[in-house]
């Protein structure tokens, strides 16, 4: 018992619990349809062009460098939607081309510059301790957004992860709800960027979900399911990393693929079946009508 | 009714050019759906029927040429089996409820709209389905639930890419039998099928589709050697039985054989 009460007693910490459980739900929620919709890739690309919006930014507007980074990241993920469904170059490669070059954009411009936020390592790995009130409501915000997206337009993003050909027939507006989840998408990495990390968000956004794949058959309770194991490899993950003394992104991420053997291994068969088709890609080929 | 397509008309397809990343894969496509229709789109594979039935569902714009229908027409799109993750995590019931009203967007789904999904699924014939994951249906079934999901929006036209592609000649018929209803009930229905004998011989009304619009009318005026070889690119030997035009291919070795006298 002591050892769960020792910490809390440190300000820091009640502030890093709040923030790593919250990072860990919000990527956790989102994830479901990163997941179920293939695009995973995205995820990973995406996280690694805001790193170089986030470096720009603080060049630029200092004291809007967030904000800057935002758009940067908003600009990303409209790009990479367009790109994947009109790029003749194949989807992967266009989007590896824009993302890649972004981050590649950030390390030289912290190599050159410096940076008047976060250092370079806890931009890259995470780390709650330089986390500021502002960066707090920030979270909170696209928190209660994302929720609010989630719930409010629950039919139409079921609908157009799961077929989005009927779904557009059905009267459901496709692009935008495609447009809506790729920004709230940019918006939850930008708003855990510097507690988990860039190069580690991609794997929160797919973890907790594959985890809670395995576990069900029912989407409300994957939704469900994955929110609650990313809350719990957020607060399990920084307490871990305040013991071991390492950054807080990668012990929550270690906690995720801890979690992730031990279902596997108590699901076996029907876990693996569960999830097999979550590597599918939504690349060009099919998200464009080609069938003749 | 007949089929044929002589009440009001729905939409309208006008001289249309219409393909993918700049290739035309159809080429001057004049196509009005009526009211009373129920139409059978045949053709081999890549001569454009799921092209044409983009059309139709406006999923595709044309390169040229107009495509005219009110914009508050009621359209149900039943897409071939393939398209679709089956390991999705979704139940049946589940996935018919997606094609609920759009005003209704919240995870529950209203008393009427779980009676109207319960209804549905019952005159399908798969009312105690209605639980259990998709994945775990077989092809007819995932036909009926497609079909499920598509009537729950009470439409006044019904879509089909290859219905009853995949499924057993039981499923077939019933398909066939459920689309003749909705028909009499006033619903216009546009298919495309590649199986002459098990369901395009069925239907009243056919259009032949090779990259432009062979022929169009009953199976009595388009199922014949001439016409099947224009849109198949093969001879064909068609056969009267019990009043059904038959379509028997002749196979490369009686096609080699009759060429050399």
């Amino acid at each position: 018992m002591d050892t769960l009460l020792e910490p809390l007693q440190y300000a820091f910490f009640q502030k890093g619990l709040l923030v790593a459980g919250l990072s860990g739900a919000l990527l956790g929620l989102i994830g479901v349809y990163i997941v179920l919709r293939g695009m995973s890739y995205i995820g990973h690309g995406l996280s690694h062009s805001i790193f170089g919006g986030f470096a720009a930014a603080q060049l630029f507007a200092a004291n809007f460098y967030m904000l800057g980074a935002g758009l940067w990241g908003i600009a990303s993920a409209l790009a990479i939607t367009s790109v994947t469904k009109r790029s003749r170059l194949g989807a992967d490669a266009a989007i590896g081309v824009i993302t890649t070059a972004s981050f590649a954009l950030g390390v030289a411009l912290f190599a050159k510059f410096g940076s008047s936020g976060p250092s370079f390592e806890n931009a890259l790995f995470g780390s709650i301790l330089g986390i500021s009130a502002q960066q707090i409501l920030g979270l909170v915000a696209v928190s209660v957004l994302t929720a609010a997206f989630v719930f409010l337009r629950y039919r139409a993003l079921l609908f157009s992860t799961f077929d989005p050909e009927v779904a557009a027939v059905s009267g459901v507006n496709v692009s935008r709800i495609e447009a809506m989840l790729m920004i709230v998408l940019s918006l939850a990495i930008l708003a855990t960027l510097t507690v988990i990390g860039v190069t580690l968000v991609a794997a929160m956004l797919v973890i907790p979900a594959v985890i809670a794949r395995m576990l069900t058959d029912s989407f409300g309770r994957m939704l469900g399911y994955s929110t609650a194991i990313g809350l719990a490899c957020g607060l399990i993950g920084m307490y871990l990393s305040y013991y071991a003394g390492v950054p807080s992104g990668t012990m929550i991420v270690l906690v995720g693929a801890s979690l992730f053997v031990i279902v596997l291994a108590f699901t076996g068969g029907r876990g693996l079946r569960r999830s097999a088709d979550l590597d599918a890609h939504t690349d060009a080929s099919a998200l464009a009508p080609v069938a003749r | 009714m007949t089929g044929i397509g002589v009440g009001p008309e729905l939409i309208s397809l006008d001289g249309v050019v219409a393909g993918y990343t700049h290739h035309p894969v159809l080429t001057d496509v004049t196509f009005h759906v009526h009211e009373d229709q129920f139409t059978g789109i045949v053709g081999p594979s890549g001569a454009g029927k799921t092209t044409l039935l983009r059309l139709l569902l406006g999923t595709l714009a044309p390169m040229a040429g107009t495509i005219t229908k009110d914009p508050a027409l009621r359209m149900a799109y039943v897409p071939q089996l393939e398209t679709v993750s089956w390991n999705f995590p979704v139940t049946v019931r589940e996935c018919v409820l997606m094609s609920r009203r759009a005003r209704n967007q919240l995870p529950w789904a209203s008393r009427a709209e779980k009676a109207s999904v319960g209804d549905v699924l019952e005159r399908l014939g798969i009312g105690d389905l209605a639980d259990r994951h998709i994945r775990e249906l077989s092809g007819g079934q995932q036909q009926r639930m497609f079909l499920a999901r598509a009537l729950l929006r009470q439409p006044q036209i019904m879509l089909l890419d290859e219905p009853t592609s995949g499924v057993d000649v039981s499923t077939r018929h019933d398909v066939l039998h459920l689309l003749a209803d909705l028909h009499e009930e006033g619903v216009a229905i546009v298919l495309t099928t590649h199986d002459l004998n098990g369901m395009a011989a069925h239907l009243p009304h056919l259009v032949c589709v090779n990259e432009r619009i062979v022929a169009s009318g009953s199976p009595a005026d388009v199922m014949t050697p001439d016409v099947l070889e224009q849109t198949f690119g093969a001879r064909m030997e068609v056969v009267e039985h019990l009043g059904m035009r038959i379509v028997v291919d002749e196979g490369p070795h009686r096609s080699a054989m009759r060429e050399t006298g």
